[in-house]
């Protein structure tokens, strides 16, 4: 009997979160990690930042924004690991820490948002 | 019996370099693509840093942004969005290559497949600019 494989949920993971990725990500990381620290744009204030994270779809899109490009990451590294450094032994050492690291970062991202006030 | 194993199973093998893919162009552009998950992640971290700032009230937000001055993280953020960058092209172009259209016989063209999501691109970061900027 082989052994039911949940490759397929996690290539599903991996895609949706290279969608976000890909179209969400360019602008947030240009905006914010660029533009507003080198003073080319005016950055939001902290009230009005504050105003757009805790708002119901500002959750919703920080939640979408945080949790699947980390599965993303997680499946995507772990194939880096796999065919670059050829470490096949450490197989399993490789799978716990990117899945398990991408849940904890999920679980984090899910309880920040959450307090958001 | 044959068991399905991810790897073939022991047995003669020739032994890869490490650094195999540094023979080919091609291959250091697909280790580059790869390697642009660090990056995803990264922008998570920082992400997330940012809302726990936010929770943090005014002060911690902007030492939150002192951080994001320091001339070290505005470097990694560089490099971060040529990644990200990297990552958005070459996720858009695969579609072309996974999807075969036919119109009258003929294989429509790879960008005729590809730029709906140059479209869809362009409209997600119109918008969330919008969002962001508007004040």
């Amino acid at each position: 009997m082989a052994k039911r494989s949940n490759e397929p949920f996690l290539w599903l993971l991996f895609s949706a979160g290279g969608v976000v990725a890909a179209l969400l990500i360019p602008i947030q990381l240009f905006l914010f990690a660029l533009a507003f620290p080198l003073g080319w744009l005016h950055a939001p204030s902290y009230d009005q930042a504050l105003a757009l994270a805790r708002s119901p779809l500002g959750r919703v899109y920080l939640l979408i924004l945080c949790i699947l490009p980390l599965f993303h990451w997680a499946h995507r590294f772990r194939y880096t690991l796999y065919d670059g450094l050829q470490i096949k032994h450490l197989n399993e050492l490789v799978n716990t820490l990117c899945y398990g690291g991408a849940t904890v970062g999920a679980i984090a991202a899910a309880y920040l948002i959450w307090r958001i006030p | 019996m044959f068991r399905y194993t991810e790897y073939p199973p022991k047995g003669y093998r020739v032994r890869v370099s490490t650094y195999w893919w540094t023979s080919r162009w091609a291959y250091v552009k697909f280790i580059l693509r790869e390697l642009s998950s660090i990056f995803v992640a990264w922008f998570v971290l920082e992400t997330l840093l940012q809302i726990h700032a936010l929770i943090g009230g005014p002060a911690a937000y902007g030492d939150f942004w002192a951080f994001l001055r320091k001339p070290v993280v505005i470097a990694l953020n560089v490099i971060s969005l040529f990644f990200v960058l990297l990552h958005a092209v070459t996720w858009f172009n695969l579609a072309p290559k996974a999807i075969v259209f036919r119109l009258r016989g003929k294989r429509l063209p790879s960008l005729a497949i590809a730029a709906p999501n140059y479209v869809a691109w362009v409209v997600a970061s119109v918008v969330v600019a919008w969002l962001v900027l508007r004040g």
